[in-house]
């Protein structure tokens, strides 16, 4: 079946249950991956895989769920049943309702989907890729996470007043992390991953010369002297920390009462007033760019930090209802709808007054620790507390020299580390989360050696 | 009806499929594979969500898929599909095939499915058995209600969740069983706060195979030790950073052995050459107070299992005993491509992975010393009473958050801090761990890695590290 026929058969099985009201989201994918181990093929995997969440609202208004991965039309009617019993159990304080954006145009850019390139050109893509990565540097001596894949799916949504949103698309991504062993030394690992439409659009060669640069880069390591030190984040490492205290901007967080921000926050001074950030899940940069959400709502730029105040939530269609205001396309279809962010775009704002510095990683020759990659993000962070102790890979600069740091943590707290930004380095850099600068940010705790 | 009788042309759940899967195999063997192994599955899941005093999710789902793997040599192709019917399974296999690039006939055999091994059979009666949403929902709001105990209790939420798997296993060397796995977890969790302080405090529990152990559940005891975790760490400073010995609380502490060790003792990570101890079998890799088990047959446990998803019963492993590597885990590809003997530790989230070697029930073995003796021995350190997740990067680095420590003064426990993350590699830390007390517990949890997440035990009495590095401020 197709979408089209999708929505015809649960508008059908809906009367036949005598359920007014429903609403659906849909996805279907055709997955292919691949894996190698020195030149040799080791897993390769397909996978075709189809997902349908359906909900019901009763008689009283309350809303029930059901998801399956059967869309027979057996399937199908049972999953609303399934959905007309869980209603009896939906949330009596707090309603759910269609979103009022789910007929709104989409901007959908434009299409960029591929064909598959097959399971035999990504492997062929991938032996070379190891096989290069390997000679790059004599102490790599292996490539032991790798894997290219291609993926092709399509998204929906339709609810039962007529709104009816399919997307399609394709993505490709390759990873890369390589080991270099040293005599007497301990290993070292580092990598790189790169996302495409399709694998012909994958940066094949960067992706091999940031992985060996960056693992090379760690293998003259040392250990850092616990304290606290001046730090630069890489773009990265900062959109990583961003995301991981992503429910200062989220209201179902807030709702919740698991965010630092309440429904008062809006215009809190965060940050200097250099700093901008938007959730901008339809940049051009974004290959993983949907343009509607799990509720059907168009997704758009939306600012959240605007010179360094709050100046936006997130929403799904509940929480703007509670919140006064509209939903913003970061829902995600669920018995309780979620809310997330999409793609974290950090910005230097044109008021620079507030920045006491202007340092810059490439030309700065004092001491600083520059973080590069932040690890063990579910483990390390109390996004409910705002408080972080995280691993790292990085290196320390002192005197115009780096050197790997070879165990270390850096911890603090998220409200400091936004108010204690010294700079924002003017040129961003994308990434696979988002877009970001350099930033720096003065006296955070680094733990090494005692 | 006899099963032999049934000439169905699609997996049907509760019948006999031998002929439809014999003749899956024949086709596959036939096009030239040297292995071909298909896992069935049919789940049946629900989740409750209390937040408050109020039920504000209830998440029923269902499906089917199937995962067929086709092994070359030592490579292997896996094609997942929801398309049960037997065109749909004989396609998937002739794309495992394609990717493969098998073109050559066969000299494997296939002597056709043993006779089927039903684990099932006692347990058909569970779904009936376990409780209704409207009877998990009520002990929830029980539960939720329990956490209210002050007004520093700014929130308060109850989870449950139950999983039921049916699945079938059937491969070209006669392998034909099949399962009914259950598994349950509840968790409770609460945010404390007042004026600038906040913490928080939660725990999981969970069962497999145990219809009724959510109804047996101690909720009040569960509340308690939640609000008191809360409570204990609202007020904390943050630990200082640095180099100390600690002690490890059992139950959940486990997971420092988990995260630090049990992982490089997959096959797995021989396989990507990335574990330290590769080469070390019936070496010292740990202190001689150290004996290490994992195991998939501990009665209720939450990693245990009747038989593994590729179809073996699960053994007793003793990983390190007194400190010497005895034994790693293996499934089917880790034997075929590092010689280790398979110990029924094949597992997978669900079809749309191809099984790995993973841990089940991983524990450290008690040993003769009581909790007040590893505290006793230390001057200045820490105790881990309660830990949070953690992760082991491709060199063996690991890292612990520790969700409730007291700092340990001249054998004595004194005030909570917080913040506190312990960092450290398995090789260097093993030989650390100089004492273990004699009250092991086993903890539920949940274990992300190369096959997904799926259900593991990790346990250990207390136990004392000589020396770790301690992240804080």
């Amino acid at each position: 079946m197709n979408s089209r026929e999708i929505t015809t058969q649960i508008s059908k099985a809906a009367d036949f249950l005598n359920l007014k009201k429903w609403d659906y989201g849909a996805s279907f994918s055709n997955d292919y991956s691949v894996q190698v181990d020195k030149g040799e093929a080791k897993q390769l995997k397909a996978s075709q895989k189809q997902i349908l969440t359906i909900r019901v609202w009763n008689q009283s208004n309350l809303v029930g769920i059901t998801t399956t991965s059967d869309i027979s039309e057996s399937g199908i009617k049972k999953a609303l049943r399934q959905a007309n019993i869980a209603s009896d159990f939906g949330n009596k304080n707090e309603t759910t309702e269609f979103s009022p954006l789910a007929k709104d145009p989409i901007e959908v850019k434009e299409v960029k989907k591929r064909n598959p390139v097959g399971i035999k050109k990504l492997l062929t893509l991938l032996r070379g890729a190891e096989v290069k990565l390997l000679e790059s540097h004599e102490s790599i001596k292996s490539v032991p996470y790798n894997g290219l894949s291609e993926s092709f799916f399509e998204r929906v949504y339709a609810n039962s007043e007529g709104a009816f949103r399919s997307y399609s698309k394709s993505q490709a991504a390759l990873y890369l992390y390589a080991r270099a062993e040293e005599k007497n030394k301990k290993p070292r690992s580092s990598g790189s991953v790169k996302l495409g439409y399709g694998a012909d659009d994958i940066d094949i060669e960067s992706c091999i010369e940031e992985a060996s640069n960056k693992t090379i880069s760690h293998l003259n390591y040392s250990s850092i002297k616990t304290n606290k030190y001046l730090i630069c984040f890489s773009p990265e490492s900062f959109l990583t920390i961003i995301n991981a205290f992503s429910s200062m901007f989220n209201a179902r967080s807030i709702i919740d009462g698991v965010s630092l921000s309440n429904k008062n926050s809006i215009g809190e001074k965060l940050s200097t007033e250099a700093l901008n950030i938007y959730d901008d899940g339809l940049h051009e940069k974004n290959i993983s760019s949907t343009p509607f959400d799990g509720e059907g709502t168009p997704t758009k730029r939306l600012c959240l930090i605007n010179k360094g105040r709050i100046e936006n939530f997130i929403h799904s269609e509940s929480t703007a209802r509670i919140f006064k205001t509209t939903p913003t396309g970061h829902a995600g279809l669920g018995s309780k709808v979620s809310v997330s962010p999409d793609w974290i775009v950090v910005e230097k704002s044109e008021e620079n007054i507030e920045l006491k510095t202007s340092l810059d990683h490439s030309t700065y020759e004092g001491e600083f620790v520059y973080i590069e990659e932040l690890n063990a993000i579910h483990a390390g962070v109390r996004a409910s507390q705002g408080s972080f102790s995280l691993p790292f890979d990085g290196w320390l600069y002192k005197n115009g020299k780096k050197i790997s740091i070879e165990s270390a943590t850096v911890a603090g707290d998220i409200k400091y580390l936004l108010k204690n930004i010294v700079n924002i380095e003017s040129s961003q850099e994308v990434t696979t989360s988002g877009i970001s600068p350099h930033i720096w940010v003065d006296e955070l705790s680094i733990t090494g050696d005692a | 009806m006899l099963s032999s009788q049934i000439k169905s042309n699609e997996i049907v759940f509760g019948c006999c499929n031998k002929d439809l899967l014999e003749e899956i195999i024949f086709y596959g063997i036939g096009l030239g594979a040297d292995f071909v192994e298909i896992f069935i599955e049919n789940t049946d899941n629900s989740s409750v969500l209390a937040e408050e005093d109020f039920i504000t999710s209830v998440s029923p789902s269902f499906g089917r898929g199937a995962g067929i793997r086709i092994f070359k040599g030592k490579k292997d192709g896996f094609v997942s599909t929801n398309d049960l019917t037997k065109h749909g399974l004989m396609r998937s296999v002739s794309q495992a095939i394609e990717m493969l690039d098998i073109t050559n006939n066969n000299r494997e055999v296939f002597n056709g499915l043993n006779k089927h091994r039903d684990y099932s059979l006692s347990k058909k009666k569970w779904i009936n058995e376990v409780p209704s949403i409207h009877e998990i929902s009520e002990k929830l709001l029980v539960s939720t209600k329990s956490l209210k105990k002050n007004n520093k209790i700014i929130t308060r939420k109850g989870s449950y969740s139950r999983n039921l798997q049916e699945v079938i296993i059937a491969s070209s060397d006669g392998t034909y069983v099949s399962d009914i796995r259950l598994h349950q977890t509840v968790g409770l969790n609460v945010i404390a706060s007042d004026a600038q302080y906040r913490s928080s405090g939660s725990r999981r529990f969970g069962s497999s195979g145990m219809p009724n152990e959510f109804r047996l559940w101690d909720h009040e005891k569960a509340a308690n030790d939640v609000f008191e975790t809360s409570m204990n760490m609202l007020y904390a400073d943050y630990v200082d950073a640095g180099q100390m010995p600690v002690v490890l609380a059992n139950k959940f502490g486990g997971v420092i052995f988990h995260e630090a060790c049990g992982h490089l003792l997959e096959t797995t990570q021989i396989e990507r050459g990335t574990t330290p101890f590769e080469n070390k079998l019936n070496e010292k890799i740990a202190h001689e107070s150290v004996t290490a088990i994992d195991e998939g047959i501990s009665e209720g446990s939450f990693g245990s299992l009747s038989v593994d998803d590729e179809g073996m019963e699960p053994e007793k492993s003793v990983l390190i005993k007194d400190g010497i590597l005895k034994k790693f885990i293996s499934d089917r590809a880790g034997e075929l491509r590092t010689g280790h003997k398979r110990t029924g530790s094949g597992r997978r989230q669900n079809y749309s992975f191809a099984a790995a070697s993973r841990m089940r029930n991983t524990y450290i073995a008690k040993g003769e010393h009581s909790k007040e003796d590893l505290i006793n021995s230390i001057s200045d350190g820490l105790y881990c009473k309660s830990m949070g997740g953690g992760s082991v990067g491709a060199t063996g680095q690991f890292n612990f958050a520790v969700e409730e420590g007291y700092l340990i003064k001249n054998g004595k426990l004194t005030s909570p801090v917080k913040g506190a993350t312990l960092i450290g590699d398995a090789k260097e830390v093993m030989p650390k761990i100089s004492m273990c007390g004699n009250d092991l517990e086993l903890a539920p949890g949940f274990c992300g890695s190369i096959s997904g997440s799926v259900n593991v035990t990790v346990g250990q009495p207390h136990i004392k590290v000589d020396s770790i590095t301690v992240g804080g401020r």
